[in-house]
C-alpha cells in the first residue's frame, strides 16, 4: 500500500504544481494585458481559464480516490487535505485573472492608458511575490518561507486601500473616466484578494508540515 | 475524566526474556483505549497482564504495578476470580463455548452469583441485549452457541463477559476475523459499551482505532512510544516512530 500510495501523492503533487503554474502564469498574463491594454491577451487569459477549471476537478477527484482507498492519517492525511485546499484556492487564482483580463475591456475602450497614473507596480509585485514564495514554500515545504508570506498579507491590504484613495481623487478629479478608475479598482480588489490566497495557501502549508493550524490563531488564543 | 486502570513502571516477562519495558499508561474511566503497534510489541501481553491471565502458564511473570481503581491488582492477595470478573476479556477468535446460547451467558453468572432461575433469565436477557444480540437470538436460546454467525458468536462473546457486570473489558483484535459487516455492528457495540465499561482494545485496525478509541498507545519492542487522544495520534502525532508505523511505513 505504502508504495503505491507515495506514487499516488507523488502524481497528485505534480498535477497541483502544473496548474498553480498554470494559473500564476495566467496571472502574470492578466496584468500584463492590464497594463499595455492588450485586449487579445485578455482573451487569451479568459480562455485559457477552462483549464485550470478541468485541472481543478480532475485533482479533486483524484484527492477522493486516494482519500476513500487509502484512508491516510497523520502527515499522509494532511498532506491530501491539504492538497485539496490549495487545490480550490489555485482554481480562484484563475478566476482572478480572468475578473483582470475582464476589466481590460472597458479600460482599454477609454483610448488612454492611465494605469500609470494608479501606481500599481509595488501592488502587482508584491501580491505576485506572494503567490509565488507561497507555492514555492509548498514545492518545497519551507514553513519559513510561508510564514514570510503571511507577514507581507497586511502590505498588501494597505496597498489596495491606497489604491481606493488614488482611485477616489482621480475619479472626483476626472468623474467622466470613473469606469475607468473603477475597473482599476477591481483589479486592485483581485490583487488582494490574489494577496490572501497565497496567506491561505501558506497557512495550508505550515498545518501539512507542522500539523497546527495557523488561522485565526490570534483571536483562538485571545479567547 | 478518574483514571481507571494505570499501569506504572510495568515489566513483563517470558522466562528470561523481557517484552515489556517500563510501562507507564493512564486509561480513563469509560473510554475507548485503543492499543496499536506492529506484530510482537507486546500490545497482547500487555491486555493480559490487566486480568492476570498470563498466571495461567508457567514462567511468565509481570513486575511493577497496574492499578484498577487505585489498587495494585499484581500483588498476590488480590482475588483473581474476582478481578477477572471485573475485568473481563475477549478474544481474537471468538470463543462460545459448547453449550447454548442461554449457557453461555448463564455460566458466567452461576460462577460468580447465585441467582434465582427467573434472576438468571433476566440477567441473560440484559446481557444480550447489552451485547446488541437479544432480537436476534431470543427464539433460539437453547441452540448452540457454536451455530451462530462469527459476528454473532462474538457478540455472544460480549454478552458473556458483561453479564457478570465487569468494569473493564479487554478485547483482543476482536474484529479481525469478521466480515466488515459484523465488524461495524461490534464497532457501533463497543461505543455503546462504553457508556458503562472502560474498554481497552489491541487492534491492527489503524482506522478502526481512529473510528472508535477516545485514546491510543503505541507500543513499539515493548515500550510505549506515544500515548494520546485518539484525534492527536492519527492527525498530528508527536513521536516519529507513530507517524511511521500509522501510516504504513513499516509494521
Amino acid at each position: 500500500m505504502t508504495v503505491h500510495f507515495i506514487r499516488e501523492i507523488d502524481n497528485l503533487t505534480m498535477l497541483l504544481l502544473e496548474v498553480t503554474s498554470k494559473a500564476e502564469h495566467a496571472v502574470h498574463l492578466a496584468i500584463q494585458a492590464m497594463l499595455s491594454h492588450d485586449v487579445s491577451l485578455a482573451q487569451k487569459v479568459i480562455d485559457s481559464d477552462d483549464e485550470i477549471d478541468v485541472a481543478e476537478i480532475r485533482i479533486e477527484e483524484e484527492c477522493l480516490k486516494i482519500l476513500a482507498l487509502y484512508q491516510p492519517v497523520a502527515r499522509d492525511l494532511r498532506k491530501v487535505i491539504t492538497i485539496l485546499k490549495v487545490n480550490n484556492e489555485i482554481e480562484r487564482v484563475g478566476d482572478l485573472a480572468v475578473n483582470i483580463a475582464e476589466r481590460v475591456f472597458d479600460m482599454a475602450s477609454y483610448g488612454e492608458n492611465m494605469v500609470e497614473k494608479l501606481d500599481f507596480e509595488e501592488m502587482t509585485n508584491k501580491a505576485c511575490g506572494m503567490l509565488k514564495k507561497s507555492i514555492d514554500s509548498l514545492t518545497f515545504r519551507e514553513v519559513v518561507t510561508a510564514a514570510e508570506v503571511i507577514s507581507l498579507d497586511e502590505e498588501v491590504d494597505k496597498l489596495h486601500h491606497d489604491a481606493y484613495l488614488l482611485a477616489r481623487e482621480k475619479m472626483l478629479q476626472h468623474p467622466n473616466q470613473s469606469g475607468y478608475y473603477l475597473d482599476c479598482l477591481t483589479i486592485s480588489r483581485c490583487l488582494e484578494r490574489i494577496a490572501d490566497i497565497a496567506t491561505n495557501i501558506s497557512e495550508d502549508v505550515i498545518y501539512m508540515e507542522r500539523g497546527i493550524i495557523v488561522r485565526h490563531l490570534h483571536e483562538r488564543e485571545q479567547k | 475524566m478518574p483514571l481507571k486502570l494505570e499501569a506504572k513502571n510495568l515489566n513483563f516477562f517470558y522466562g528470561s526474556e523481557q517484552v515489556l519495558f517500563d510501562n507507564n499508561l493512564p486509561v480513563e474511566e469509560k473510554k475507548i483505549t485503543a492499543v496499536i503497534g506492529p506484530s510482537g510489541c507486546g500490545k497482547s501481553t500487555f491486555l493480559r497482564v490487566c486480568n492476570r491471565i498470563f498466571e495461567l502458564y508457567r514462567n511468565q511473570r509481570a513486575e511493577g504495578e497496574l492499578l484498577l481503581d487505585g489498587v495494585n491488582v499484581l500483588l498476590p492477595e488480590v482475588d483473581i476470580l474476582e478481578l477477572r470478573r471485573n475485568v473481563g476479556m475477549i478474544f481474537q477468535k471468538p470463543t462460545p463455548f459448547p453449550m447454548s446460547v442461554f449457557d453461555n451467558v448463564a455460566y458466567p453468572l452461576k460462577l460468580h452469583f447465585k441467582l434465582s432461575r427467573r434472576e438468571m433469565f433476566d440477567r441473560v436477557e440484559q446481557a444480550l441485549r447489552g451485547a446488541s444480540l437479544w432480537d436476534e437470538v431470543k427464539d433460539k436460546l437453547k441452540t448452540s452457541g457454536l451455530e451462530l454467525s462469527g459476528g454473532q458468536q462474538q457478540r455472544l462473546c460480549i454478552a458473556r463477559a458483561i453479564a457478570s457486570e465487569p468494569e473493564v473489558l479487554l478485547m483482543d483484535e476482536p474484529t479481525s476475523a469478521l466480515d466488515p459487516l459484523a465488524t461495524g455492528k461490534i464497532e457501533e457495540l463497543m461505543v455503546e459499551l462504553k457508556k458503562r465499561f472502560t474498554i481497552m482494545v489491541v487492534t491492527h485496525n489503524m482506522q478502526q482505532a481512529a473510528r472508535i478509541s477516545d485514546a491510543t498507545a503505541f507500543f513499539f519492542k515493548g515500550v510505549i512510544i506515544e500515548h494520546g487522544a485518539t484525534n492527536q495520534i492519527f492527525t498530528n502525532p508527536k513521536n516519529r516512530k507513530t507517524e511511521e508505523y500509522i501510516t504504513g511505513r513499516f509494521g
